[in-house]
């Protein structure tokens, strides 16, 4: 059937399963637009406030439900808008499909309005990228798309459409999605080896990434546990990997994590890690990281092997194949000693546990949230202080319920990523955010009150950028500058202008009001948690520097 | 620090020069020299990257450039059988007494003489690097006015290089 392509493009996103795509309409993208109005019937759009949080919202709908996520942009700066929410997604390996327009391929490179090079712009921060020259190459571009995008090493694809091509026409043939099957291509001597290695271990760690989500490795990755009598460490990906009440489950380590979990890592002789690439904020000082211990690294990238941390044993693949392959040999065995010891660290972690000043405190309200909303409810954040209190002390029970920019650590991520989880997942999404991300993306608030998407805004308001003012802290010192925000923004008032429910709370009495409120509001609500900008995040590790020297909180006198 | 010569074959699509140069100022190695050409097959190019490092640069180079959609096939052709060479052309100040001389030298390295003006001569060689230093070397007494290379091409010998 003969179809522009523009019909080629919508045609093809619904051929391939997208119900939802996230967008902002312009110039050149009118045509795939004019579809949209045709089919929407057979397809969502979300108009977003700006292609940044589209684009993140884009992300947070994959990141809830493994589905590949889809923005559309106009060219110039619709496109170049999105680029922060593309390298999130790059660094977090999230499968996004981004479709820009650009201006015809006939005027190309003269400098026409809105014109901008989207392809060279992203080469860096992209899986892979397509400029489509003929519309008879579209559909399959679009389909190889999908498909890169969540093989292996899942990832952002990025298709730049000019509007020539968007309005030619060619023949279009229903297609389907092209199959990708997860598997383990290590060989079963690296399986034995590992294996070997897991046998004659006395004290081993498994250490849970965010690869290991994406490969649906919970069971495995609790089976091996319980095999090997280890415990799991995670990182800040891999903090939801495995149910937090799990036995030997110790959380995030690193430079914020706890200190159990980063002990462990260098008191084990032997280290696993599951889907996890050994970012700089995991591992500090590189040498002394898990010094005494043999390394098994499993991960579907090739390329992440020997890249930061040099392993014995390395197995690519699959994550949770991989872990199949080795459950099926590995003899389990009961490690008393070792779990004893790991007590002794969970003990003293206890003993030296972060407390807070405040009537109203970060620990106070996360487990207030916790304790309240379903196991299966999305919980989202910006990046700073209180995404690391998130990290650690959020029970989180199900994989995929904690959505957060690990990687590229980008404030603004959250309102965006929690309109895209509550999207996916037709659930109420909570974000933690502070005010100073909060305030990078705000508007999208008023996307999720247009769109009815049930979302709950935890604002930690402390007046300051806490996590730089934390460095300025211990190492500048004390040089506070630029990160107090003295702002007189009013959250809740904010929130309501923007059409939503808001709240206020100081004290634990007036949050757990405020929460009742705000989550049975028929659409967004907004809690503004008044705290002390003296709250720090411990333990920290400072950059570099191993657990050794882990800054724990004086003891409370 | 070791010198390491990398093959490509790559679609010959739009933007996969830029594609593979950007990775690696991205990851922070340097590029010696880059050569790109049509192979057999007008949709494939080759390319062959020169560059300095350490063996985990290397590795890690080669499996980056194989994650790339558009590269089929990557190989490290710093040994074993494989037939390399580079052309250069050489400009070089020649009065009356230096041109015996610089056409004895040409003669030794099997240069060409492509130019000869009153007061200058242009060379071409090709060959593998160390014999193109060693030529530029003593061409330096006699002044080098100007030098074009164009990097180096690797092919390996025997078989087809894309099994």
């Amino acid at each position: 059937m003969q179809m522009t392509g523009a019909q080629i493009v919508i045609e093809t996103l619904i051929e391939q399963g997208t119900e939802v795509v996230f967008g902002y309409p312009g110039g050149t993208v009118n045509d795939i637009y004019d579809q949209l109005y045709q089919n929407k019937d057979r397809i969502r759009h979300i108009l977003c406030s700006h292609e940044q949080g589209g684009t993140h919202a884009a992300d947070g709908y994959s990141r809830a439900s493994g589905k590949t996520g889809v923005m559309i942009a106009t060219s110039g700066p619709g496109a170049t808008n999105t680029v922060t929410g593309v390298a999130t997604a790059y660094m977090d390996s999230i499968p996004l499909v981004v479709l820009t327009g650009n201006v015809s391929i006939s005027v190309m490179g003269q400098d026409n309005f809105q014109e901008v090079d989207i392809m060279g712009t992203t080469m860096g921060i992209v899986k892979h990228s397509y400029r489509v020259e003929k519309v008879e190459e579209l559909a399959d571009t679009i389909r190889e798309a999908f498909y890169l995008a969540r093989e292996g090493r899942p990832g952002p694809v990025l298709i730049d459409i000019p509007k020539d091509v968007q309005t030619a026409k060619c023949e279009f043939t229903q297609a389907g999605v092209i199959p990708y099957e997860p598997a383990a291509r290590c060989s079963e001597e690296e399986i034995d080896a590992a294996v070997k290695l897991m046998e004659e271990s006395r004290r081993p760690i498994i250490y849970v990434g965010g690869g290991a989500i994406y490969a649906g490795a919970e069971e495995s990755i609790l089976k091996l546990a319980q095999l090997l009598d280890a415990p799991i460490s995670t990182s800040l990906m891999g903090v939801d990997a495995v149910p937090a009440d799990t036995e030997g489950y110790l959380g995030m380590s690193g430079m914020h994590g706890h200190y159990a979990s980063t002990k462990a890592i260098s008191e084990a002789d032997l280290y696993v890690a599951v889907g996890a690439r050994f970012s700089d904020r995991s591992v500090g000082n590189k040498e002394k990281y898990a010094s005494r211990a043999r390394i098994v690294h499993i991960d579907v990238d090739p390329a992440e092997i020997n890249k930061n941390i040099d392993s014995d044993v390395d197995l690519i693949g699959d994550a949770n194949e991989v872990l199949k392959r080795i459950i099926a040999k590995v003899k389990g065995s009961r490690k008393p000693e070792w779990k004893a010891e790991i007590a002794r660290m969970k003990e003293y972690e206890k003993k030296r546990e972060p407390y807070f000043e405040g009537p109203l405190t970060p620990y106070g309200i996360i487990d207030a949230v916790c304790e309240r909303v379903p196991e299966d409810t999305p919980v989202v954040t910006d990046v700073g202080e209180h995404q690391m209190w998130v990290a650690q002390r959020y029970r989180f029970r199900r994989p995929r319920t904690f959505l957060t920019s690990g990687g590229f650590g980008t404030m603004g991520f959250g309102m965006g990523a929690a309109n895209g989880a509550a999207t996916a997942t037709g659930k109420r999404s909570i974000l933690f955010t502070g005010d100073g991300s909060f305030a990078m993306n705000m508007m999208e608030l008023g996307t999720a009150v247009t769109e009815n998407i049930p979302v709950t805004v935890i604002v930690f308001n402390n007046g300051t950028l806490g996590m730089v003012r934390e460095l300025q802290k211990f190492f500048v010192n004390e040089h506070y500058f630029a990160t107090t925000t003295n702002r007189k923004t009013d959250f809740a008032a904010l929130a309501e202008a923007f059409g939503a429910k808001g709240f206020k709370a100081a004290t634990p009495e007036e949050f757990s009001e405020a929460l009742e409120g705000a989550l049975a509001a028929e659409g967004p609500s907004l809690i503004e948690c008044m705290i002390s900008p003296d709250e720090l995040v411990y333990p920290m590790v400072p950059p570099n520097k191993s657990v050794d020297e882990i800054m724990l909180q004086e003891e409370r006198s | 620090m070791s010198k390491y010569t990398i093959g490509l074959l790559v679609r010959n699509r739009y933007g996969v020069l830029s594609r593979v140069s950007s990775m690696f100022s991205r990851r922070g190695f340097n590029i010696d020299s880059l050569t790109v050409g049509e192979t057999a097959d007008s949709s494939i190019s080759r390319m062959t990257i020169t560059l300095s490092g350490n063996s985990h640069d290397r590795d890690q180079i080669i499996k980056q450039l194989a994650k790339l959609h558009e590269v089929i096939k990557v190989k490290d052709m710093s040994d074993g059988e494989v037939v390399s060479r580079e052309l250069v052309i050489i400009k070089v100040r020649a009065d009356r007494e230096a041109r015996q001389e610089i056409l004895n030298a040409a003669n030794v390295f099997r240069a060409k003489v492509v130019d000869y003006s009153p007061h200058s001569m242009m060379l071409e060689i090709t060959g593998t690097g160390d014999k193109i230093n060693a030529l530029v070397e003593i061409l330096k007494d006699y002044g080098l006015l100007e030098i074009a290379r164009t990097g180096i091409v690797a092919v390996e010998r025997g078989g087809n290089d894309r099994d």
